[in-house]
This record gives structure tokens, sequence and C-alpha cells, in this order.
């Protein structure tokens, strides 16, 4: 691999608490990613896979080691680089965090907006447009209180991917969808890492999304134990 | 309505969009704005009402100096002042004339059911050039024993009653026990210590007021030649009389120490400035208290967006927003309730009591600085609002 990876990870420690209750989660993780490929990370519960999974996605910031995100330095980094980082990924958060007054064209729209890129019709074109790539082309007007909770999960996918991000950072996304669109999501990001350089790092347990894995990376107890391309 | 309120923006409306989401608490929220801005309003107008009525009297006058007893705060308390300091201040150089005024009381029974306290100013008939130019052929004819003009923003009055009263067709009533007639009308109006004013010669006045000497007036009004300094000649009479017992002042500073007074010292004035304080602070927790909430209740939300790359601006143009909205909607009902309510005082009291565009703008901006405070304070919640802990 190379220093262009988008992702590169050395020698990564963390610690929770403050004081006496201070207690370190992540042990010396070092790992890189390579471009376009989708990596999924398995690890029992408390292992510190969403540890890692933040870090490297710009939402805590780095105690000690080095993360390189798109070729720049998260160690120290200051607010606005991890703002403008940020902007060039997309995460799917485990629960879908939809804003309530927001229809779901709308949400899928704050993908975009943040970028300032196209004008407001644009913007619904590309935000509608990902909507039906989801399968939610009839519902692209609804409030989340009027969508089930898989269609709420494929909204909030919809947002993060509407950008065309570099790099997607998924915790468990298909925990709340059910098994069929789960993989189906999942086969369009791999697409994504086909057709665009996309690259996708996953947390999961779904077997059907480990046979559609580049890279399987298993975390224990803070560190990597097993690190396997299929 | 909302699009060409997105493209005004140049961003989604997310503020209005979850102010309107929670109709109940954005009706609510609304709902305090306004309560709050009718509280500032009344008071504004109750104030503005003792400040305009406390000057109306000095209308009737024209003069450049007031010369009153020290322990006086208003035009109607205060001990006389001797009517030979009046000799002396002739003598200062720039004073051209000057005249003793006559201040007191009078009970007026308007009808059976409405008894009256009126204000009765007093001058002598030759000193008309101290009478404001548009009464003065009125106030001539009160050279005629127990006449007097009488205030058509008297407590009780009705038009049909003052419009009966003319030189030709002068109407005839009782001051203290004593026959008085009204030749004519003026317009002053009332105000809180009195209902209303009527004017006089110093001749009548000292029939109505039998205790009263001619030797000590209330006031002495004072006039300078044209294009002398009212204050230097001010500096000149306090050398020449004595300031310990008497308050020598320009007649406009006369009004702005009056008006200070009963704003700032009497209870009234006090406890109205205090209302609009309390006002002000009602709307200020209420637009706290909604905005604060509603941060409180999108904090995922907002370390969503964080995560997403949206930086504090952001943020804090969406509870700006909000902000923003809920001072406009909330101002306009305020505004039009208590201009209502303005015309009920009006109708009771007999004060001036007027929604004016100057008031009307000073609250607007109050609410809007009201509101941005309250959504700034609110925002400061929003740190919390943590990327990581989504997980
Ligand atoms: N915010 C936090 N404060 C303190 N401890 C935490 C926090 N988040 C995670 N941990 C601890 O760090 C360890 C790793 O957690 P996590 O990364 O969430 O694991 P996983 O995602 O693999 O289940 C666990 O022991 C967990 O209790
Ligand atoms: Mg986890």
């Amino acid at each position: 691999m190379s220093s262009s990876s988008p992702i590169i990870v050395k020698g990564l420690n963390h610690w929770f608490g403050r004081d006496e209750a201070r207690k370190q989660v992540i042990f010396d993780v070092s790992l890189e990613i390579a471009r376009g490929s989708l990596t999924v990370m398995m690890g029992p519960s408390g292992s510190g896979k969403t540890t890692v999974l933040t870090l490297m996605g710009c939402l805590r910031d780095v105690q000690e080691g080095s993360v390189r995100l798109l070729a720049q330095e998260l160690f120290g980094a200051n607010e606005s680089r991890m703002v403008a980082l940020r902007r060039r990924i997309g995460v799917i958060f485990q629960a879908h965090n939809l804003h309530e007054s927001l229809s779901a064209i709308q949400n899928v729209r704050m993908g975009l907006e943040v970028h300032g890129r196209g004008n407001i019709v644009q913007q619904d074109q590309a935000a509608a447009h990902m909507l039906k790539l989801m399968g939610l082309g009839e519902r692209i007007n609804y409030l989340p209180s009027k969508l089930s909770g898989g269609q709420k999960q494929r909204v909030a996918v919809a947002r993060a991917l509407v950008h065309n991000p570099e790099i997607i950072f998924a915790d468990e996304p298909t925990a709340a969808l059910d098994k069929e669109s789960g993989v189906t999501v999942v086969k369009m990001l791999k697409k994504l890492g086909q057709n665009r350089g996309t690259t996708t790092v996953m947390i999961t347990h779904d077997n059907r999304i480990l046979e559609l894995a580049d890279r399987i990376i298993t975390l224990e107890e803070g560190a990597i134990v097993k690190d396997e391309m299929v | 309505m909302s699009a060409l309120y997105a493209r005004l923006l140049g961003r989604m409306p997310i503020g209005w969009l979850q102010l309107v989401h929670n109709k109940g608490r954005f009706a609510a929220a609304l709902a305090g704005v306004a309560f709050a801005n009718i509280l500032v309003f009344v008071q504004l107008g109750v104030l503005g009402a003792l400040t305009t009525s406390t000057v109306q009297p000095y209308s009737i006058f024209k003069g450049d100096i007031m010369i009153s007893s020290a322990d006086s705060n208003t035009l109607s308390d205060g001990g006389n002042v001797a009517r030979h300091y009046l000799l002396r201040a002739l003598s200062v150089p720039g004073v051209t004339g000057g005249t003793p005024v006559f201040i007191g009381k009078v009970d007026w029974q308007v009808n059976e059911r409405r008894s009256t306290v009126l204000q009765a100013l007093a001058l002598p008939t030759d000193a008309v050039e101290f009478i404001t130019p548009h009464l003065r052929s009125q106030f001539l004819r009160l050279a005629l024993p127990d006449t007097a003009l009488i205030d058509r923003g008297t407590r009780g009055g009705t038009p049909e009653l003052f419009d009966a009263i003319s030189p030709t067709t002068p109407v005839i009533y009782e001051f203290n026990n004593r026959r008085v007639t009204f030749i004519g009308t003026m317009q002053i109006g009332a105000a809180f210590s009195s209902d209303g004013n009527v004017l006089m010669s110093d001749q009548s006045f000292l029939d109505f007021f039998a205790n009263r000497s001619s030797t000590a007036p209330n006031r002495l009004l004072l006039s300078v030649a044209d294009g002398a300094s009212a204050a230097r000649t001010v500096n000149l009479l306090r050398q020449i009389l004595p300031v310990d017992t008497l308050h020598i002042r320009s007649l406009a500073d006369t009004m702005a120490a009056d008006t200070r007074y009963q704003t700032t010292e009497r209870p009234v004035g006090v406890i109205f400035g205090l209302g609009t304080f309390v006002g002000i602070l009602v709307g200020l927790v209420i637009v706290y208290q909604v905005l604060s909430t509603d941060v409180a209740d999108h904090l995922k939300e907002y370390a969503t967006f964080k995560a997403m790359g949206y930086g504090q601006p952001f943020f804090l143009g969406i509870i700006f927003e909000e902000a923003l909205i809920l001072a406009v909607l909330g101002f306009i009902p305020g505004a039009l309730v208590s201009t209502g309510i303005y015309q009920l005082l009006v109708a009771k009291s007999g004060l001036a009591i007027n929604m004016t565009v100057a008031r009307a703008i000073v609250v607007f901006l109050g609410t809007l600085a009201a509101c941005s405070i309250s959504g700034a304070v609110a925002t400061r919640r929003l740190a919390h609002a943590d990327p990581a802990d989504l997980f």
C-alpha cells in the first residue's frame, strides 16, 4: 500500500475517563486502508470498534498516535480542519438521527447544503435521486414520523451518500435495516467503491455482509487480533 | 411562502420548520412574546402619558425663565414666591418683562354625578404676552370678573358640554361655592394630579382663593430680550436673588426637572418604570425557555449535523432565525392588542396615551434585542452536542 491511502493509522492509543477512572480502551492500533475498498470491523461488544471508527471519522480528538485521513493529520488538528474533513466523509450511525421537522428529502439535502454547491433545485434533484436509489422515491416528502424504522435508516444512508463522500464510515447500519435492504445498501456501497473509488469502513456482524467485504479486521480488548483480506 | 423564505435565507429554513413542527409550543412562545410586548407597551404608554400630562399645562405659557420656590418639584406644589422679587429681576440686564403666576386647585361639579379637581392657572390680564399666542384673544376677555377658560380635556366633560361654551353663550358653574362663568375653552388635558385645567385672571383667582394674597404668587415668569441667552440671564438672576429659597431656571429646564421628578421619584413613575423592566424580563425568560428547550430536544440532530461538517455559525444561525421569527410574529399581535388597550385607557382615564411610531419602533427593537440575547444564551447548550456522544 502507499502513502496515498485514504486512512493510515499508526500507534493509536485511547483512554476514557479521568484521574482514577482513567482507563485505556485502545492499544497500539495501526492499520492502512486502501482506496475503494470495503473493510469490515468486527469483534465482541466493548472491544473498541466504535472508538476506533469515531477517531478515524473526525468525531473524537486523537489522544495519542497518528491518524492520517485523506492525507491530513488528525492528531492535534484544529476545529476548522476537522470541520473541513467531516464534509468529505459520510457517517452512518446506528440511530438514524433524522431531524423530526424536516421531510426525507430535506434531511438528505442537509448533506448537500453543508457544501453550498448547486442551487436548491439541483440539490433537490440529487436528493430525490438518492432517495429513489434507496427505494424511497414515493416517500420523499414524508416526515420521519411517517416512516418505518428501516425507511428512516435508508434516509440516513441517503443523507450520508448524497454528497459523494470520499470515505464512508458506518457503525452497525444494518441493525435497523431489514436483512434484504441491509444487503442492498452494502452492495451499493461496494459498487460506489468500484466506480468512484469510495472507501468504506463498516462495523457489522452480519454474515451476508462479511461475504461482500474486501478485508475483515477483528478487534479484541482494544487491539487488532486478526486482519485478513478476502 | 416557506420556499421564498428559504431562498431569502440561502439555506433550508430549519429554524422556521422546527418552530412550526411543534405548533403548541410555537403558539405558547408567540403568546409569551406578545404578552411581554403588551406589558412593556402599557407601562411605556402610562409613563408617556405621565410625561405628557406633566408638561401640557406649561403649554399655555410663553416665557423664558421661571422662578419657583426651592421646595417645589412640580407646577402644582411648593411654597409661594414673594412678588417683590419680580422688581429685582426686572433690573437684571436682558430681562424684558415678568409676571406673577398663581396656581391652585378648585373643585368643579361637572354634573350631579361627576365632581372633578381642576388646576387653576392665573395671570394678570395685562401680562397677555406671557400667554401662548393662540389663547391671547380669549385670555383678554378674562378681565371680566370671575370668568374662566375651561380645559376641553377635563375628565368627565363631554364635547357637547364644551361646544356649548362661547363668549356669547357663557355657562355658569361654581368653584369653591362661588359663581364662575366659563366664557371659552382651551385644550390642555387631564393629568395624574388633576382632572383638567382652568385659566383665569389673577383678580378672579384671588376672588376664589380668599386666603391667597396678590403679593405671594406661586411662580414668576420672565421674558428675556431677543437674542439674549436665557442661560446667561439665569446666572445673573442667581447672583442677585436668594438661590437657597428659589429655583431660578429656564422654562425648558423647569419642565424637564418636573418630568424627571414625576417619572423617577414619584411612586407612579417608579412603579411603571419597574413594570417596563419586568415586561422585558418576562419576554427574555419566555424566549430563552423556548429556544433552550428546542436546543435540548434536538441535541442528537445537532450533533449529527456537526458530524456532517456543519460549524458553529450554522447552529447560531438557526437559533437566531428562531429568535427573529418569535420577535417579529410576537410583536405584531402584541402591538395590536396594546393599541386596543391604549384606546381603552384613553376612554377611561382621559390621559394622552397614544401608540406612536417611535415607541413601536423602540419596543420592536427591544424585542429583537431581547430575543437575540435569549438566543445567544440558549446556544451555549449547543456546545454539549458532541458528535462522539452519538454512538
Ligand atoms: N464515552 C465513553 N466513556 C467511557 N468509556 C467508554 C465510552 N465509550 C466507550 N467506552 C468504553 O470503551 C470500550 C470500547 O467501547 P466501544 O468502542 O464502544 O466498543 P464496541 O463498539 O466495540 O462495542 C468499552 O469498554 C466501553 O465501555
Ligand atoms: Mg459499538
